[in-house]
């Protein structure tokens, strides 16, 4: 081939290319680890032939500092938690209100769905509405720690060596709460959330003796607590399901003064530009089988109606050995955090782990 | 000036520009300017949000905190350790395949230096997690042996952070030793024998001198990695191995501040570049002496 025939050829695969790409519609979905699974992304490109799903796992803080990165641009649709919506958009601008009128709430669970409706309203707009929600919580070997029921058992001198948590803000509101206090009531008032933060600080800090590392993700926890090295630890509720499905003595236990309740929400990113698409893939994962697969996959529970008769038989069981009526009425749900307190709470974290002792 | 020889000079001086250009736009755009990027940022102050005002406060707060400077003083600290066991292991290493390996042999112990470097760092730390967490190989094999009782926890203590930062850097180390000890005349070390040497003095007046360069290239290479680096610290260290660049981290991504982890970044460069000044003052260096000649 000659150069003169080349470039006409590569000119033409070029527009190809391009007429193909612009009638397809892209959904660039930002989100968690196994909360659009390859199955369902399938299904939902077959019930949309025009639509092509990409998908960039992430967790709450990389989603915010990604999308503030790009001022909410290269995303269109993301997943951050319910607590993660109102001070961002305050602070850096990074979501589009919904059109509530685009999604069908009838399914969703009117508790969740409220409860997330009025944590990121703004000037009378809705930013978010609710998905998969799960908790935190604690996890133990019955075998070998059959007594452990609240946070502050992790600190436990019996358990010496044996335990672990991850060094994030989950583990200073479950010390916060074993230790009486109500953290979530002190975000009200800042100087009070910073004297019970201290007072956590020195507990986790005497504490540190008994943790043996502190985990930074579901794989390392998961080999600690399988092989034996641990036999308790603050863990998500997910993680523990799927060790238990290994392993029956590994269960989740819903701490004494209650798990901590996340939600995972749906959000628009501020300047996304497949809402439509958007909408629709938050109408499609919310029918009933589709329900049945994320939970599956994420060990998480749906925001929508009658979401546990559609968890799959594993995780049901996983659940029903966790969790007493009571405990799901004891839940305590994340509440919004106010501009500041991740510093505040950062502080405490690296006070925490600059320590030396243990 | 003939007009022949103008033309002539215009494309030799087109040919240094082209040549040049992407060097320059290289260092321009992936170097120059984020770091001017990060000097703006990191000066700017949060007074509300969405609200911000010019001020030195992200570093007056670096230095009121004794956590972050003590997390800097201890990754500095660190780093030079690991830089110094890199230098004492790769030296004889660098030695026996520049100067007493066969020719043949050379190749391929050169190649099986750089074979781990074919393995990304991630999955090297956690082939150590592997080796020595408390079930782990060597855990298991010691009480196998009955040199131990229990499982012994090798993991997760800073002990452990600098065999795998001392691993990961190692060869950094070795290859600019190797070129540079590579380019020595043999003919040098038998003369310093000849003149009534031991191996000591030959080794101290002559080897370590000729090798300066190559001792300081990797010596410089090595610091700012390991000083730099993150996975390793992270997944091998214990509970209270805290390293800088975790710092960094943590202020961008957890904490959402930004300004304050430019500040961070740009007192981490800072750092290392003041170590690496005053290391090459203390040992009689400069850069045009030894790093530009190997």
């Amino acid at each position: 081939m000659t150069m003169k025939t080349v470039l006409p050829t590569v000119l033409l695969g070029v527009g190809l290319t391009c007429s193909g790409a612009s009638s397809a519609e892209t959904l660039r979905l930002l989100t968690w680890g196994n909360y659009a699974p390859d199955n369902v992304i399938d299904m939902f490109e077959a019930a949309n032939p025009d639509i092509d799903v990409e998908v960039t796992l992430s967790n709450n803080e990389e989603m915010i500092a990604k999308l503030r990165a790009t001022g909410g641009s290269g995303f269109d649709l993301a997943q951050p938690s319910h607590d993660r919506i109102y001070a961002a958009q305050l602070e850096y601008e990074l979501y589009k209100p919904l059109d509530l009128s685009k999604i069908d709430t009838s399914t969703m669970t009117p508790s969740l769905l409220t409860g997330v409706q009025e944590n990121t309203t703004i000037d009378g707009e809705v930013y978010a509405v609710p998905h998969l929600w799960g908790t935190s919580g604690l996890m133990a070997n019955k075998t070998e720690a059959p007594d452990l029921t609240g946070w502050g058992d992790l600190c436990d001198p019996k358990y010496k060596g044996k335990t672990s948590m991850r060094l994030t803000r989950t583990i200073l509101l479950g010390t916060a709460f074993d230790m009486g206090e109500d953290p979530f009531a002190a975000y009200a008032d800042l100087d009070e959330y910073q004297a019970i933060l201290d007072k956590v600080a020195d507990k986790l800090i005497a504490c540190k003796e008994n943790i043996k590392a502190y985990w930074q993700g579901g794989d390392d926890l998961s080999a600690m607590m399988l092989s034996g090295e641990i036999v308790a630890s603050e863990t998500w509720d997910s993680t523990a399901y799927k060790l238990y499905g290994e392993n029956e003595n590994i269960v989740f236990v819903p701490p004494a003064t209650g798990a901590l309740a996340w939600i995972d929400t749906f959000a628009l990113p501020r300047k996304g530009k497949a809402d439509e698409a958007a909408y629709k893939w938050i109408n499609f994962v919310s029918q009933p089988e589709i329900v049945t697969l994320l939970s599956a996959s994420s060990g998480a529970i749906a925001a929508v109606n009658g979401a546990m008769d559609l968890l799959p038989p594993d995780k049901k069981a996983a659940v029903n050995a966790a969790f007493t009526d009571d405990d799901v009425a004891n839940l305590k749900f994340f509440a919004n955090i106010p501009p500041g307190v991740e510093d505040m709470e950062g502080k405490t974290l690296e006070k925490i782990k600059a320590a030396t002792g243990g | 000036m003939s007009f022949k020889g103008s033309t002539r000079q215009d494309a030799k001086r087109l040919t240094l520009l082209l040549l040049f250009a992407p060097f320059t736009l290289w260092i321009l755009l992936l170097v120059v300017l984020p770091h001017i990027g990060m000097v703006v940022l990191s000066l700017r102050e949060k007074v509300a949000p969405r609200i911000y005002e010019f001020g030195f406060g992200n570093y007056i707060d670096f230095i009121q905190e004794p956590i972050y400077w003590n997390t800097l003083l201890r990754t500095g600290g660190m780093s030079l350790l690991v830089t110094v066991l890199a230098l004492l292991i790769g030296f004889p290493v660098a030695y026996y395949i520049a100067k007493l390996a066969g020719n043949r042999s050379k190749g391929a112990l050169f190649i099986l230096c750089l074979i781990p470097l074919w393995v990304s760092d991630l999955i090297r730390a956690f082939g150590w997690i592997l080796l020595l967490r408390e079930s782990g190989i060597v855990s298991t094999t010691l009480q196998k042996v009955g040199l131990a009782d229990g499982p012994v926890e090798l993991l997760y203590n800073d002990a452990t952070v600098i065999v795998g930062l001392v691993y990961t850097v190692i060869l950094f180390m070795i290859v600019p030793l190797v070129s540079t000890l590579d380019g020595m005349d043999n003919e040098m070390i038998e003369a310093g024998y000849n003149l009534g040497g031991n191996s000591f003095t030959v080794m101290r007046r002559i080897v370590i001198p000729y090798a300066m360069p190559g001792i300081v290239a990797g010596c410089i290479v090595v610091f700012m990695l390991t000083a730099g680096s993150y996975l390793t610290p992270i997944l091998l260290g214990g509970k209270n191995s805290s390293w800088f660049t975790e710092q960094i981290y943590d202020q961008f991504i957890r904490r959402y501040n930004w300004e304050s982890g430019a500040a961070f970044g740009f007192l981490l460069l800072a750092f290392t570049s003041l170590v690496i000044w005053i290391g090459l003052k203390l040992s009689g260096q400069t850069l045009s002496s030894t790093v530009a000649k190997s």
